[in-house]
This record gives structure tokens, sequence and C-alpha cells, in this order.
């Protein structure tokens, strides 16, 4: 087990049982949380012991199992309500992934209050799950969708954005990029979002896992993440949202456990946060979420992102000395001001090519747009081969990278 | 164990380095067509010129990984001046070798280490230099970047028919 004290990178290697593994007869080398992260010991064993020990359908079973299963559920609400410092666990929403809890806000909440006439902001470097449901509902409600554009640091580009808010009911915004690793100052446009009348949603699947979230402080009033790339299962994400904002809105799935009658005539909804979590709940999963985020506490967020920030400077400045030029780095070139993911361009080697031969040596890397087109017709690229970093790597890990890219480089000629 | 060696061909390189019949061709009389890798973002263009019945002239354009630029440019080669009856076995005899084996799904990947079809199940077509692609099939992930300007120039095909 982990724990607290120990040092991250190759101190919690050992909590991973996958990173144990080789890959063609050499240790894996695991870059790649940014698409999902490895789970820990302690994860697995939870969502083991969950069915091994207590598994009923939740809500409602008299019985002693299914009591004890509702309690695991519900207690791991808590400690997500917890870990993101929201004000009540009756925010805390329990949805498939991030991409759903974006879907549910724009279904919803979209549905009840965009029209003809209304516009939405959104930003060029956001990921499709923020982009597509506005246009969908676009489509649907005849609402503007706006965009905030990128400037060549790989910041946003806030030049005009009083304009851009003028008459707009919402705007969405990712915490950080998962192409280029920029932390947007989510503060400041939450309160020029608010200064012009609008509500903010936070797409926070790069920030919750890497950074001590604080939704209040944050000034957000939708924040979506993810189980998966956090140390958790797949299949369980979280929407947090402001109570009276879940309150007016309309229920999304409708089913079992969202309500609280139901007649011939109709129904009425179940309370806050049930109301949005139609059907059985993936119960391992959530349980499995709450004790990853017990992990990461014990861990200690700030410390996670110390580290990452320490080997973030350690990697670009690895990369810089080994290729110079031919390798660029996508995204703010100051660590402190973003996060630990490396979406690189090398030589005129094409990202498919590149992490063809980074496989060959047992190094995990992404290549691809990472569903965020806008962005790389943005950069100019059709693709880009993206490195991420988490608490159990460390500079090995950054130094085989290194090496990789130079077997390639040779490869290639 | 598939090696680097298996995929990347020297003929495949070549045909990277050196794209054949590369560049658009005037719509009309040519038509045009666009496909997608969602995967992996990469696009290839075809243009096709079909006259009584024969592919005069093929062009292709895009960006993508060495699989998929070598394959459209091995594709065009193998094409021009051949009637669309010809080619329409030529693709299915590629896409054959394309697939031996190859959902990539649920397979343990030692049967991707047998020999993968080398044409012999589509009667008389002939692949040639087209072989040199059958180490992708050892690649699941990459097939779909080597039947992409395949596929797109069945959707040209069939739009000049249209």
């Amino acid at each position: 087990m982990s724990g607290e004290g120990s040092e991250l990178g190759a101190g919690t290697r050992a909590d991973f049982p996958l990173l144990g593994r080789e890959v063609r007869g050499r240790p894996i080398i695991y870059l790649d949380s940014a698409a999902s992260s490895q789970k820990p010991r302690c994860v697995l064993d939870a969502m083991n012991s969950y069915y091994e020990t207590i598994n009923a359908n939740v809500h409602r079973g008299a019985y002693e199992i299914a009591a004890q299963a509702t309690e695991a559920m519900e207690a791991a609400r808590t400690a997500v309500a917890r870990f993101v410092n929201a004000p009540s666990a009756d925010e805390i929403v329990f949805t498939k992934n991030v991409t759903e809890a974006i879907n549910l806000v724009a279904r919803s909440w979209g549905g009840a209050n965009l029209g003809p006439g209304d516009a939405v902001v959104i930003t060029e470097m956001e990921h499709h799950a923020n982009i597509v449901p506005w246009h969908i509902m676009a489509a649907e409600k005849g609402f503007e969708l706006r965009w905030i554009g990128v400037s060549a640091d790989g910041q946003l580009d806030l030049s005009n954005l009083d304009r851009l808010l003028d008459g707009a009911k919402l705007l969405g915004v990712t915490a950080m990029s998962n192409v280029l690793g920029t932390l947007n100052p989510v503060r400041r446009l939450a309160d020029a979002a608010h200064d012009a009348g609008a509500l903010v949603l936070v797409d926070a699947a790069q920030y919750v896992p890497h950074l001590p979230t604080d939704v209040q402080a944050l000034g957000a009033d939708f924040l979506g993440f993810t189980g998966h790339k956090m140390c958790g299962p797949t299949g369980i994400g979280v929407l947090w949202a402001r109570a009276e904002l879940l309150e007016a809105m309309p229920p999304f799935l409708g089913g079992g456990e969202m309500i609280l009658d139901v007649r011939k005539d109709g129904f009425l909804p179940n309370h806050i946060p049930h109301k949005f979590e139609a059907g059985t709940p993936p119960i391992a999963e959530i349980v499995g979420l709450g004790e990853a985020v017990r992990y990461l506490d014990g861990l200690g967020m700030d410390r996670v992102r110390e580290h990452e920030v320490s080997l973030t400077a350690y990697a670009l400045r690895t990369l810089q000395d080994r290729y110079g030029p031919e390798l660029a780095v996508h995204g703010p070139s100051e660590p402190a001001c973003r996060g630990g993911v490396l979406s690189m361009s090398f030589r005129d080697i094409h990202p498919h090519d590149l992490s063809q031969v980074l496989d060959d040596r047992g190094v995990c890397v992404r290549a691809g747009h990472h569903c965020a087109k806008p962005l790389m017709r943005h950069l100019g690229v059709p693709a880009t081969t993206r490195a991420s970093l988490y608490v159990y790597n460390d500079t090995a890990d950054v130094d085989a990278l290194a090496d990789a890219l130079g077997a390639a480089g040779e490869f290639f000629g | 164990m598939a090696g680097l060696e298996d995929l990347y061909r020297e003929i495949i390189l070549d045909h990277y380095r050196n794209p054949r019949n590369r560049g658009e061709l005037e719509v009309p009389p040519a038509v045009q067509a666009v496909g997608f890798n969602p995967l992996c973002g990469d696009e290839v263009i075809v243009y096709v010129e079909v006259s009584d019945g024969v592919i005069t002239e093929v062009s292709t354009g895009g960006q993508g990984c060495s699989i998929s630029q070598s394959s459209a440019s091995m594709m065009s080669t193998a094409v021009k001046g051949r009637t669309v009856a010809e080619v329409r076995r030529l693709v299915q005899a590629f896409k054959r070798m394309m697939s031996i084996h190859g959902s990539g799904i649920g397979g343990t990947g030692d049967e991707l280490d047998d020999e993968p079809g080398s044409g012999n199940g589509a009667g008389d077509v002939k692949l040639g230099d087209l072989e040199a692609l059958q180490g992708v099939v050892k690649f699941p992930v990459r097939i779909k970047c080597a039947t992409l300007s395949w596929n797109t120039l069945v959707q040209a095909l069939d739009e000049t028919l249209g």
C-alpha cells in the first residue's frame, strides 16, 4: 500500500499492479494517463470486495447487504464531494463520464434555458465532449455557438472576451487542455461570465486528477470529471453542480431511482442527486472511485501537483537538450502554467509512425487528434504524439521516452 | 512477434518518401472523394477520371502516416489504366488480404504469425507490390491506415456511376 510519506514516482509505482508487467521483454513505460490512468491495488481490491461481500442493488432493500451496498455508494459520494470541496454531497451526480455529464447539462439545462437569440461560448481548445453536445443543441434550439480563440503560446485569447460574453447564457471551458496542458484562468473567466449574466461549465477531466480542486474557489456552476483518469475505474464520472441549478433542471434520463411517484398521468421526480441517476447505478465503479479519491488524498494533491510540475520541467528540459528545434512541444513553455501533457511534433515523422516505434520499445503514448480537431486545425497539424505524466512516472520514464524518440529518428532517417 | 520491419517494408517507405500520382485533377471531368480515419485524423483525397469504363487518370492528396500515404500511392499505380471492373476485383482482393486473421479483437496474436493471404483467395487477381502491405495485418490498429485510400477510391468510383 502506498501512502503518506512515500515518494511519488518510483515510490508509488508498486501500488499499481499493471506497471509491473513487461511489453516485448521490456518494462512498460506508461505515458498515456491523460487518456486513462492505471489503477492502484486498493481500488481493484475495493471493487472486488464489494462484489465478494456486499453485492446487492442499492436503495430500498431491507436486508443487510443491500443496506451496506447503499452505504458504500453514498460514502463514496461523500468522499468525492469532499475531494472537490463541494458544499453538499447532494450536488454530486454520478454519470458515466464527463461526456455524459456535459450532455446532461446541455440536454437538461440547455433544453430548458436556451433558444434563438441566446449564445453559448466555448473555446477552441475544448475536447469534442464539450463541443459536439452544443452543436447538437444549437441545431435543435437555434442558439449561437461562439468561440474563444487560442493564441500562439497556447493560451486562450481573451482580448475580445467581453464582446463574446455579451448576451451569452453559458460559458464552457476546459480547466486544463488535454492537448496543450494549458491551465486556463477559470476563476477570471467565471467572474467575467457571471458579470455578463452567464453560467459557467468547467470540463475538469484533466484537472481534478492532477491538482487540488475547489469547485467553489473556481467559481464554477457546473463541473465534470471522470473516474478513470484519476486512478478509478472506467464507466463512472461526476457532474457537480450548484444545488439550486440541479433543483430547477428537468430530469435527463427517465426510469427507476429517479422518481418519487409515478402515476398513469405523470411522475414526480426524486430529490437531487437521485433525480439525475435513472436506473441501477454502476455501484462497484462508484465504490472504486471513492477508493481512488481516498488514495489520492493519501498521496496529497498538493504533492501530486508538485511532483508533476517538477517532472514536466525535467521533461521539457530533457527534450529540448536532446532534440532542440527538431522537436516541438505544443502549449505553454512554463511548467507552472501547464499540466504534464506533452503534445509533440518530431521532425516530419507522422505521430502514428512515431508512436509505433515508441511502442516497439514499450513506451505507451497516444497519437492522433486527441478528440480536439478544431485545436488541431488551429495548430496546423493533423495529429500530435502525446506523452502524459502522472503520480507513478519519474525521470527514468522521461529518459526512456527521449531514448525511444532517438530510435524513431534513426529509423525514419 | 511482429517487428517494425514487418510493418515498414522498404517499398512502403519508398512510396511514402516519393509518392506517385500525387496532386489534384480537375473536377469535372474527374470526380473527387474524401476519406477520413476518425481514429487519428488522417485524410485522403482521391481523384479518378473514368472514360469508357477505364480509369484513365488517378491522383491522391491529403495527409497521414507512412502507411496511409504509401498505400494511397501504391493504390494509384495499381489502378491506373485498368477497367473499373478489374479495379473492383483488386479492391476486394486487397481488402481480403488486409482482413485475414485481422479483426484485431479477441485474437491472441499467435494466429497473426500465419502467412496472411497472398491474394490466393481472390481468383486470378495479382496483388504484386501491394503484398508489401500484408505485414500491416500484424498491427491491427494500422489496418485502417492501409485501407483508407482504397475505401475512398470505392467512394469515388461509386460517384462516377451516380
